[in-house]
């Protein structure tokens, strides 16, 4: 049932956006309905998202990245790095980065969908990389079973089998997945996002980044079966758990045990 | 206490039970057992239960485990998975692992069973380690109770024996990496490491014979001397009788509490239900060991976050601890054309060898250094006892920075910590946290002293503050009864034994050595508050604390 | 308050206590006076404590009637969810919990309100008597001495080398637990085959890898060709064989003479087998260039030929020399150069064999 309600919840979230989008530049676009007309809007670009997004990024990149985001010494330049890059970064709220250290961290969004877009279209127009995900890859349909065993071999080192998340060196980490988008997920994986490798189409098959956005929703819908999970940390919270609530409970009814009646 | 039975009148019994009682006496015998258990005292305390919780714990294992027997396969045969658990489906995996997910998902209450297995198991151990610290601090293990303290030790060393072969049945991702870890600890072993892998996992590793193997050992070799070192430790707690904390009625010579029938008897077999219900609270709310969500064993993936269970959770710590490179200095170097690999055999043995070798041989140091040769039944409190106490704190603080280094990528992701740091700092921690905790402890324990003198002199402090005639503002002590007050004073303070020369007339170097530790053992002390001090404390505190109640009254407005 | 005092030598080599002796001590008063319970002078608190222990015992037959249910009423079928098996298993849970502690705490609650708890002393009775010591020991003595074991060394020594020689055959007879080691460790499946180069493939379906297909900052999990087709030991070859393949700018990379072309244009393939104790080290850093184990945090610089920079392990990551066959695909142009994975007494031999 849940996985229903996020496949509605996605194209008509893009029609809810469009809509916006209209509104704002006062364009002359129709309005889509079908699915598929609603991916390929927000795949696409118009000249003037480009141009809004240009006055977007000279307010409030260009500091780190530089004119044009050909990257000064504070900011990579992002020629390249394509519209799946700015969506996942900025939609995630990493970019722009509160302050420098050892990675950037998740937060807030600071730009609205629309802004987003804007700043994805800019970065997308100066030269190829890799574009915001088509909607059909996002439909959490693919096979669980098959993207278990590729999240397993590719993911779970860093991110933890059950997308817990993970320790990387020198203060960096790897994310918990949980309540990340697909389409975050997927941008990750295509653009290699800080310290985590890129995986392109020709390692992980689209079809095998679907599966593996349908493995990791399907578990994070499913719960833990055997009760709550502890945080999916492995044997150390569960060594914590019994010494200090399996122990602490037995010590106090000890203690009522020996104790006299009043 | 009961005479009762050897009067001259045949005794009739009253109830059913005593009637059955006599009809199986009058085919079996057996009475004398009951006579002298019947109405055996036991003292009462909370401490002395976690010896009681690890025996139900396991008697508990012992049940869910021979569940979880009938349904488990111990085969590494591959098989495809088939069962109900879909983001699994189809997947390629052992036979064992397909059956750990049968039992998880498809048998009714098999997921109830294997959780109530795994945190029995967890609270085994726990407890386990739990009594052997009180027995410890205590200073329980002293004669005659030393070999207990050995089998107990053995025992410990078997749980965790029955707890490692355990863990890595299920052949899942996480635990088979574990076994992984392992083989590449024996290959570390020089000159028989390498057969010693092969052996064990039937040739190169996984190879397809080590879950048979563990299971024989985790499901009958392990648990069957388990339950003889039971036999023996419970054995001899009937022969030794329990010991008991010091107060008033209670000395070497006895032992006071309740008798086993039937208060005692009620209360440690109505504790059985209460730690099997608080398990089942654990396996009814709490999952653990997800091996769904590890997968099947491959040796490509690995998770984060891979630990072991806590109990091996400080020879893992060690491992992680140990530096492989310092400078340009490798740990592993060639010797005569072969490998020797320090970094991995130092971390992995001589942490635990340690450990143990001073668990089993502590309680014959300290009768060395003390020459204490009587029997102890009443226990020490662990502040009368600084030195030991410090030395116990101490130990286990060692073990708690290991035991921490285990988790040390848990701990840099939670407290937004750098996962380096974090091993800079527990190797830090790994040499200085012993001593400091064996300072600071010894000065808490001191202090202690030095309080329970000072109420025993003194009375407790009541919080309330008069003011006397002449202005001057004092704080109103309640005196202690009596019963309270030998609590506090009731106590033995040994004082460190010079060398005495020995039947030759010589002070050997060991007795000079001997007689260094004891200074450093009893060195420094609180001598418990004698009646002449307290004669003194009386007249001194005259105004203060005795007539303050007294006065009181008058004050009160 | 500290009594420091020294503690004169006691004589008799018996415990020295801090001059206590000398000093009076306080007289153990004896057992405190018993306490009456209310349960025990008010017959209502009585008649109340006994309902008390009957309520408990009847929250566990109700506790083992909703683990009855739960297990029939609710059917794990195949199409059951995980919801259903975790309702499922906080029911039988509950119920057994219930069912558990009711009886538990009931019964206690009987022994501490309405059973007698009159504090008794037993006395100790020493463990043996003096003269079953004695007479014991004067026993052993006799045995010893009538087998006349101190004075026949020849029987007593050849008696302790007969014992000590007893227990080899039975360490021999577990000698077919596995083979003995060979020089399996020193191979992996990377070895061309008949002179064939083995193309590197992805793990786990098994395709093989273009070196155009790795982009810099990728990270591919590597097989080797054939390992998927294997019926047996597949999973013992796949512990040695497993590869992470990674692509960085080529400046990057500072290979040491004799390895300049081991790689591709920046693409190199290291073993993913710690040197540590074997853990997968697949944790790929692509800005730092450093790779990272779970298990024990060692940490190795790939601009370094895979150099150990933190944690436990004490060698580099074994690399995999690598080529582009006729049609794009990497291949393998040899096997590892030295053993994979943690080390071993033999380990040095086997290095020198592989180069030799």
């Amino acid at each position: 049932m849940k996985a229903l309600s996020q496949k509605r919840r996605h194209p008509l979230a893009a029609v809810a956006l469009l809509l916006m989008g209209l509104l704002l530049t006062g364009g002359l676009y129709a309005i889509a309905t079908t699915v598929n007309q609603a991916k390929a809007e927000t795949t696409s670009f118009s000249a003037s998202d480009a141009e809004e997004g240009k006055k977007l990024f000279e307010a409030n990149c260009a500091t780190c990245h530089g004119m044009g985001a050909s990257g000064t010494k504070d900011g990579p330049s992002l020629v390249g790095v394509g519209a799946a890059a700015v969506d996942f970064q900025v939609g995630t709220g990493r970019m722009p980065m509160q302050m420098n250290g050892p990675q950037a961290q998740k937060k807030p969004q600071q730009f609205n969908e629309e802004q987003t877009r804007q700043l994805a279209a800019y970065v997308a127009s100066l030269g190829p990389g890799p574009s915001i995900p088509e909607e059909h890859l996002l439909d959490e349909k693919g096979d669980a079973a098959a993207g278990g065993e590729l999240f397993r071999v590719n993911c779970a080192m860093c991110h933890n089998a059950a997308a817990a998340g993970g320790a990387l060196t020198r203060g960096k980490f790897a994310p918990a997945l949980g309540d990340v988008t697909g389409k975050h997920i997927y941008e990750a994986m295509v653009t290699g996002p800080q310290n985590m490798p890129v995986f392109n189409d020709a390692n992980i098959s689209p079809e095998g980044k679907r599966d593996i956005i349908t493995f990791l929703k399907k578990i994070e819908a499913n719960g833990s079966p055997g009760g709550a999970d502890l945080g999916s940390l492995g044997p150390v919270s569960e060594g914590l758990f019994v010494w200090v609530a399996g122990l602490g409970v037995i010590i106090a009814f000890t203690i009522w045990l020996t104790s006299r009646t009043s | 206490m009961s005479a009762s039975s050897t009067a001259d009148v045949p005794y009739v019994a009253k109830t059913k039970v005593g009637r059955f009682t006599n009809f199986v006496d009058e085919r079996v015998g057996g009475s004398g057992i009951l006579r002298e258990f019947g109405r055996k005292v036991f003292p009462d305390h909370w401490s002395f239960m976690f010896g009681e919780v690890a025996l139900y714990s396991f008697v508990i294992l012992l049940l869910s485990g021979t569940f979880l027997t009938f349904f488990f396969d111990p085969s590494m045969a591959e098989t495809h998975y088939q069962g109900s658990y879909t983001p699994l489906y189809n997947v390629e995996m052992s036979v064992a692992y397909n059956s750990s997910l049968n039992i998880s998902f498809d048998v009714r209450g098999g997921l109830f069973m294997r959780q109530v297995h795994h945190w029995s198991a967890l609270l085994f151990v726990a407890s386990l380690s739990v009594h052997m610290l009180r027995v410890f601090f205590t200073g329980a293990f002293r004669k005659p109770r030393e070999m207990n303290w050995v089998v107990g030790g053995v025992l410990l060393i078997l749980a965790m024996a029955a707890g490692f072969t355990g863990y890595s049945l299920p052949d899942d991702l996480l635990s088979g990496n574990g076994l992984r870890i392992i083989d590449g600890v024996i290959k570390s072993i020089p000159v028989i490491g390498t057969y010693i892998s092969f052996f064990l996992f039937g040739g190169e590793f996984p190879g397809t014979a080590i879950i048979g193997r563990l299971y024989v050992l985790h499901i009958l070799l392990v648990p069957a001397i388990i339950l003889l070192m039971i036999v023996i430790h419970l054995f001899m707690v009937v022969v030794h009788k329990h010991t008991q904390y010091p107060g008033p009625g209670r000395n070497d010579g006895n032992v006071v509490g309740y008798p086993l029938g039937p208060v005692y008897a009620a209360k440690a077999g109505g504790f059985f239900f209460i730690v099997f219900g608080v398990i089942a609270l654990m396996a009814a709310a709490f999952t653990i060991n997800p091996i769904w969500n590890y997968g099947p064993y491959d040796p490509s993936p690995v998770s984060a976050g891979t630990q072991p269970d806590w109990y091996i959770g400080f020879v893992d710590g060690a491992l992680r601890l140990m530096p492989g490179v310092v400078n340009d200095f490798h740990f592993e170097y060639i010797v005569f054309g072969h490998t020797l690999t320090l970094n991995v055999l130092l971390p992995a043995l001589v942490p635990a060898g340690i450990l143990f070798t001073v668990l089993f041989t502590y309680p014959w140091i300290e009768r060395w250094i003390t020459k204490d040769d009587r029997e102890h039944h009443v226990l020490d409190r662990p502040r009368n006892a600084p030195t030991r106490t410090a030395i116990g704190v101490a130990g286990f603080t060692w073990y708690c920075v290991m035991w921490a280094a285990a988790g040390s990528d848990l701990i840099a992701t939670h407290f937004h910590v750098a996962l380096n740091d974090v091993t800079y700092w527990l190797r830090a921690l790994f040499f200085l946290g012993p001593i400091l905790a064996f300072i600071v402890t010894k000065r808490v324990a001191l202090a202690l002293q030095r309080k329970d003198r000072e109420i025993a002199l003194h009375g407790r402090e009541t919080g309330r503050i008069v003011r006397l005639p002449h202005g001057e503002f004092i704080e109103v002590h309640a005196p202690l009864d009596e019963y309270k007050r030998y609590r506090l004073v009731g106590f033995e303070s040994l004082a460190p034994l010079p060398a005495v020369p020995n039947e030759h007339g010589v002070v050997t170097r060991s007795e000079k050595r001997r007689a260094a530790l004891s200074k450093w053992f009893f060195e420094d002390r609180v001598a418990p508050a004698s009646p002449a001090e307290l004669e003194a404390a009386h007249a001194h505190g005259h105004h203060e604390a005795i007539e303050a109640g007294a006065d009181q009254k008058s004050l009160t407005h | 308050m500290g009594n420091h005092s020294d503690g004169s030598p006691n004589p008799s080599g018996a415990v020295a206590t801090a001059g206590q002796e000398e000093v009076e001590k306080f007289q153990d008063p004896g057992l405190p006076p018993h306490r009456l319970r209310l349960a025990d002078t008010d017959p209502k608190a009585a008649k109340r404590a006994e309902r008390q222990v009957a309520i408990l015992f009847g929250i566990s037959v109700i506790g083992t009637v909703v683990f009855l249910i739960a297990y029939f009423a609710i059917d794990l079928g195949n199409d059951s969810s995980i919801a259903t098996i975790r309702t499922q298993n906080l029911l039988l849970g509950l119920g057994t919990a219930f069912a558990m502690l009711g009886i538990g705490t009931g019964i206690v609650h009987w022994a501490k309100a309405l059973m007698p708890d009159h504090e008794v002393s037993e006395e100790r009775h020493a463990i043996r008597t003096e003269d079953d010591r004695k007479a014991a020991v004067r026993i052993v003595d006799d045995i010893i001495e009538e087998t006349g074991i101190k004075r026949r060394p020849l029987i007593r020594n050849s008696l302790i080398g007969a014992l000590l020689l007893a227990p080899l055959p039975a360490l021999a007879v577990f000698g077919d637990l596995g083979p003995r080691p060979d020089r399996k460790l020193a191979h992996t499946m990377w070895a061309p085959q008949d002179g064939k180069l083995k193309r590197l493939t992805r793990d786990p379906d098994g395709t093989p890898i273009k070196a155009s297909d790795v982009t810099i900052g990728s990270a591919f999990h590597v097989i080797p060709e054939g390992l998927n087709e294997l019926h047996e030991g597949k999973l013992n070859e796949k512990a040695k064989a497993v590869v992470l393949l990674m692509r960085l700018n080529p400046e990057s990379l500072n290979p040491s003479p004799g390895r300049e072309n081991w790689g591709y244009n920046g693409i190199v393939a290291y073993s993913k087998i710690c040197t540590h104790v074997g853990c997968p080290v697949a944790l790929y850093e692509q800005q730092t260039h450093h790779l990272l184990c779970p298990c024990h945090q060692s940490t190795f610089d790939l601009t370094q030929e895979c150099k150990v920079i933190f944690g436990p392990a004490s060698r580099p990551l074994p690399q995999l020399p690598i080529a582009v066959d006729a049609e794009g695909y990497l291949v393998a142009t040899s096997d590892f150069k030295e053993p994979v994975g943690p080390s071993y007494w033999e380990r040095d031999e086997h290095e020198r064999l592989i180069n030799s």
